[in-house]
């Protein structure tokens, strides 16, 4: 069955299953922090449960498990699929799978128990951190190699910007994880001071640029124009846009320091390469949405080209957000208050989370050998029950944000502040409510999601694609 | 020239490589290119009907 005629569709429909499994537990873990914050005394005394651990648990699941997942299984997929030929090695995939498996355990069993080294998005300890670099390593090996020997004359663009993420978050990762260990769970940060906090936030901010918008915007590329059924808008757009975004990521890191120790010029130069993004995120936006032109009845009829365009729109949204926020005037008012909260949503829920829900119904289905999925009204259940909940977060989250800066800023005429920080707490809570119900509702809609998978899978067997021979060009 | 001059340059010499690709993407000499690589995600689509109820089990 699994010979060099057909494409390796194996890894791909496990890391597909799995993003399904783990974007419920990492939303689920979501919406108990959120819970949380609505009602502090849910978890009193109970260590492993506290705020303070299931937060980074959250955030390496939805990022790294869930997304992650999502990353590999559409990487796998197009690689195969644009170079029409099956990849480099089985073997080492299968291990990129099951190494990332036990990665994500490890973080689940680490975190809750408080082992971290306390780096925002890179919290797991040095032990995992290792093993974290041999899968990446590999993952860029069965990447790359499968490119290498690829059939067609070209390199897609979507590969470009997986190959993109692949290098960048390998780069990422090992130097921003640079560690003295001191026990088997605990390790110290080779920088020190302010070189270590700009190190983190080079790390932070292309963990976003990186791994959460150029491996989304290859989903992107591949997926928006299959199920629109026509080429990209402009391909020259893409390029202009990929080398411009991939250029500039790089140095907006510092934005998340305006005002602190960071020499300041180093935090103009992020402010100002932030404000320069705006260009190379609406090119991919534009160029994904115009990817409809001629054809937009199809949004009407197609809930899954509904997820896609949407988490478009997200897209430029928060990519406006950002460079708006990244000015320090402006900064001033939204940095430490839940306006950022909202923002990163935005990205995540909005953009992150629904292109991928997106790709993912496209891609079920053919892995299955099936025509689409279960239950298209599912899919427009879902799409619905999604973009609802996204909203509600999002703008609690952006009220309670500017009342929570405007408050912390407020003074007297005499020069004190007009109210403690806790009257500012006491007032977020209808927002906190609004929140937790925007996180249900996204949650419920991954449950929708997993019936509707699960269903789609029973029906019938598995397909692996034969390969087109060498005739296509 | 100090430090400071190499820094300028850095900055000047990104501006042209911006420029320089923005013409390359533009040129006529690249548009077939570029078709046949924004074709790619449909190139193996016959295949893939054919193949794929073949291999219901």
């Amino acid at each position: 069955m699994e010979s060099q005629a057909t494409y390796n569709y194996k890894v791909v429909r496990q890391f597909a299953v799995m993003t399904v499994i783990w974007g419920i537990v990492g939303m689920l873990v979501g919406v108990i922090v959120a819970a949380q914050l609505a009602f502090p005394t849910l978890t009193d005394g109970i260590s492993f449960l506290s705020y303070g651990r299931l937060r980074p648990l959250h955030t390496n699941a939805v990022i790294f498990a869930f997304g992650g997942s999502a990353l590999f299984a559409t990487s796998y997929y197009v690689v195969q699929r644009t170079c029409q030929v099956r990849l480099i090695s089985d073997k080492l995939a299968a291990f990129t799978f099951w190494g990332w498996t036990v990665i994500i355990l490890l973080a689940a069993v680490t975190l809750p128990l408080g082992l971290t080294s306390g780096k925002e998005y890179a919290e797991l300890e040095w032990p995992i951190d290792l093993l974290i670099a041999v899968v990446w390593v590999t993952y860029a090996v069965v990447f790359f190699g499968t490119i290498i020997i690829r059939k067609t004359p070209h390199i897609y663009v979507a590969n470009w910007f997986y190959g993109a993420f692949i290098i960048v978050v390998a780069l990422l990762h090992i130097v921003n994880s640079a560690f003295v260990p001191v026990t088997l769970g605990k390790s110290y940060s080779f920088y020190s001071g302010a070189t270590d906090a700009m190190i983190q936030w080079w790390y932070g901010h292309n963990a976003v640029g990186f791994f959460l918008t150029a491996g989304f915007l290859g989903i992107m590329y591949y997926f928006v124009p299959k199920q629109a059924e026509r080429p990209v808008f402009s391909y020259r757009l893409s390029v202009v846009h990929f080398w411009a975004l991939v250029s500039t990521y790089m140095w907006a890191g510092p934005h998340h320091l305006h005002y602190t120790a960071l020499p300041n010029w180093t935090q103009s130069v992020g402010m100002v390469f932030s404000l320069i993004l705006l260009a190379p995120s609406w090119g991919g936006m534009i160029n994904g949405i115009m990817t409809l032109s001629g054809a937009w009845h199809k949004l009407r009829t197609d809930p899954i080209l509904k997820f896609l365009i949407v988490s478009l729109s997200f897209y430029g949204m928060s990519t406006f957000e950002g460079p708006m926020m990244s000015i320090k005037t402006v900064n001033a008012l939204s940095h430490y208050t839940d306006w950022t909260v909202g923002h990163v949503h935005s990205g995540a829920l909005g953009w992150v989370a629904m292109v991928s829900i997106g790709a993912l119904y496209h891609l079920i289905p053919k892995l299955y050998g099936r025509e689409g999925m279960f239950s298209k009204g599912l899919i427009e259940l879902h799409f619905w029950i999604a973009t609802i909940g996204t909203v509600l977060y999002i703008a609690a989250m952006w009220i309670a944000g500017v009342m929570q800066g405007l408050m912390w800023r407020a003074v007297n005429a005499d020069g004190t502040l007009t109210y403690s920080f806790i009257e500012s707490v006491e007032r977020t809570y209808p927002f906190y409510y609004i929140r937790l119900l925007g996180g249900i509702l996204f949650l419920g809609g991954m449950f929708i999601m997993l019936y509707n998978v699960l269903k789609t899978i029973a029906d019938k067997g598995e397909a692996d694609d034969a390969i087109p021979q060498v005739a296509a060009h | 020239m100090d430090i400071n001059d190499f820094r300028s340059l850095q900055t000047v010499l990104a501006f042209v490589a911006f420029i320089g690709i923005v013409i390359w993407a533009w040129s006529k000499r690249r548009k077939k290119s570029f078709d046949d690589a924004a074709n790619l995600p449909f190139a193996d689509e016959d295949q893939h009907k054919s193949t794929v109820k073949g291999e219901n089990k």
